[in-house]
């Protein structure tokens, strides 16, 4: 940009102005903002892109001693480790299993509530359910997972309801890794299911009256009016979400995973993310291998927002870019 | 299902509040049932299962025990100094950096706009992240480390950037006429100009801050720097209310352990169930900017 500039001011305006004076006269015209924008560049340069400088670690037999200037390069001898590993299908398997149980119930459900809401014709018991249902977006994942280890204890209030309806043994359902994908999706939903409806009653709101009107005398009625107006309405806000989510099938809540696993659900329980932690972090100290694992997963992420972003470009002429 | 206005929308109606009421009642159960076992009698509440619809007794032991543990005081003074400062911080370069990517005469903008929006998509990952947050830049066991690598979220850098974006440039212009320099528009017309979006700003931040728990774990060492959720990790989680009790206000010690749990959820998230009906409105706005933003 600044070359063609400079180009075109030769060639038909000023011949003798020289790049000093451009230069001079481009930091005098912005100086303030090149001010400002100091903390902006060097945020992102040192706490996002200095990190990725320890990529390298991924390609190396890296030793803490040595350093990334002075550890072998081993090519991808950690990424054939890590699929060579008998823990690699198992942590795909409950990556991909964790994150598509969560989408496939998480997703519609605040669609569904937002819906439900949006048929409620009495003002105050609306503002009522979204006040209540926002309340658990605000308790921290700590406490909620707290919250869970206390009811889904042996004696907790939810094992005894459902052991008391014959749904379940009266143990430790914590313990217990056939139901640990169920836990972490119904928890997800308990806490998030109201904060979600916000955007899709805004969408809702938005939905142009006449429509219902025009359908209403064409003979629809609500449940088809709801099929065909108020769905396609909000369709494009839909998509955009979902999109979102499927961008982050790799990254699923590991935070909420640590919170909430044990040595007996690692089975179905440990993910990517977790994995490294645990292994990485947690005394191996096999920073090259964990750094690769790191690097195969926001490799698969960045792959799947673009195809996500594809297909809804192709399916619906929405995208994120 | 037929006609308008006929008996089956009229059962769907019922049907409908029914499921709602049902719903409500699923959502603040739980929150219910911590209070009233908070309150109970730690005896009763140890021989007690299932549901709960009252307090068993009435009994303030085990909000002694919380409010006289240190842990829990101390936890609670690092968090507020990291929801002050912090969100301080975060809102103050957030704001100053959505201003710079809205100057229309900068010729980096666009330039900044990639290297942001990349970050969003790709980063080095948990371990080079820690190894260079810890040693690189020596932030291990400061609480520093729990404000500065999260300084500018790039999600609301965004959101900000297009809120100042629909402030009308005639503004500027005027004020460019009477000699104002860009600091000056900043402080003067945008700030002022942009408080809705502010106090969405500070609720992001500062919900994000008290709920933050994975970094204190990754960076703080020492116990003293110990912010509030990693303590209650350790109240609720690891199952470690041993301190608590030594400190605690005597009584059954087996048995306390069970109440103090429900006393120290309710003493750590009342502050913000109490705060949040005021607020609401400011969240559910920065959830719909967000959305406008796509």
């Amino acid at each position: 940009m600044a070359k063609v500039a400079l180009v075109q001011g030769e060639e038909v305006k000023k011949p003798k102005v020289s790049l000093g004076t451009k230069m001079k006269k481009e930091w005098n015209r912005n100086k303030y903002v090149y001010a400002l924008a100091i903390p902006l560049i060097a945020y992102y340069a040192i706490f996002h892109y200095g990190p990725m400088y320890g990529i390298v670690m991924a390609f190396q037999d890296y030793s803490i001693v040595d350093g990334i200037s002075g550890s072998p390069f081993i090519g991808l001898d950690n990424f054939i480790k890590f699929f060579e590993s008998h823990y690699f299908w198992r942590l795909i398997r409950n990556t991909l299993a964790l994150s598509i149980q969560n989408i496939l119930w998480g997703f519609p459900a605040p669609l569904i509530l937002a819906l439900l809401l949006n048929e409620v014709k009495h003002k105050k018991f609306k503002k009522a359910v979204q006040t209540i249902t926002y309340l658990p977006h605000f308790i921290s994942l700590v406490v909620v997972c707290g919250m869970l280890n206390q009811f889904l204890a042996r004696d907790g209030f939810i094992t005894s309801l459902l052991s008391s309806l014959g749904l379940v043994e009266q143990t430790n359902l914590l313990a217990i890794k056939e139901y640990f994908r169920t836990i972490y999706v119904a928890s997800g939903i308990w806490q998030e299911i109201g904060w979600g409806t916000i955007i899709y009653l805004a969408a809702l709101s938005g939905v142009d009256e006449q429509l219902y009107e025009a359908a209403a005398i064409d003979g629809a009625n609500r449940f088809k009016r709801l099929i065909h107006v108020t769905l396609p309405s909000i369709a494009p806000t839909i998509i955009m979400l979902f999109i979102l989510r499927v961008g982050q099938v790799m990254s699923v809540g590991f935070e909420k995973v640590i919170l909430l696993y044990n040595p007996q659900t690692y089975e179905t329980a440990d993910v990517l993310s977790t994995y490294i932690y645990r292994y990485g972090l947690g005394g191996s100290f096999d920073y090259g291998y964990t750094t690769a694992i790191g690097l195969f997963s926001s490799l698969i992420n960045f792959i799947l927002v673009i195809l996500a972003n594809q297909f809804s470009k192709k399916v619906s002429e929405t995208s994120l870019w | 299902m037929v006609g308008k206005g006929s008996l089956g929308e009229r059962i769907f109606d019922k049907f409908n509040i029914v499921l709602l009421t049902f719903i409500m009642i699923i959502t603040l159960y739980p929150v219910i049932y911590v209070l009233f076992a908070s309150l109970s009698d730690s005896n009763a509440l140890l021989a007690h299962t299932g549901l709960l619809f009252k307090p068993l007794g009435l009994n303030v032991d085990a909000y002694k025990a919380v409010i006289n543990n240190p842990n829990i005081v101390t936890g609670y003074c690092v968090t507020l100094f990291v929801v002050i400062v912090g969100t301080f911080l975060n809102v103050f370069v957030t704001a100053i950096s959505a201003f710079v990517l809205t100057r229309k005469q900068f010729p980096l903008n666009k330039v900044l706009l990639v290297f942001i929006v990349f970050t969003m998509y790709f980063g080095g990952g948990m371990i080079p992240r820690y190894l260079f947050i810890n040693d690189t830049l020596g932030m291990g066991n400061s609480i520093w480390a729990l404000m500065l690598p999260g300084l500018i979220s790039t999600y609301n850098l965004i959101i900000m950037r297009t809120n100042f974006q629909s402030i009308p440039d005639s503004l500027e212009e005027s004020a460019k006429i009477d000699g104002a320099n860009d600091i000056t528009i900043f402080f003067k017309i945008i700030l002022p100009l942009s408080k809705a979006i502010i106090a969405v700003m500070v609720l992001m931040y500062g919900v994000g801050h008290w709920n933050a728990w994975f970094d204190a774990m990754l960076f703080i060492r020492s116990r003293d720097l110990y912010p509030l959720q990693i303590i209650l990790r350790e109240i609720l989680i690891s199952n470690s209310t041993d301190s608590m009790i030594a400190s605690g206000a005597g009584g059954d010690i087996e048995a306390i352990g069970e109440s103090i749990k429900y006393a120290t959820i309710v003493v750590s998230t009342v502050p913000i169930l109490c705060v949040y009906p005021f607020v609401q409105k400011y969240f559910t706005k920065g959830v719909m900017i967000g959305a406008v933003k796509g």
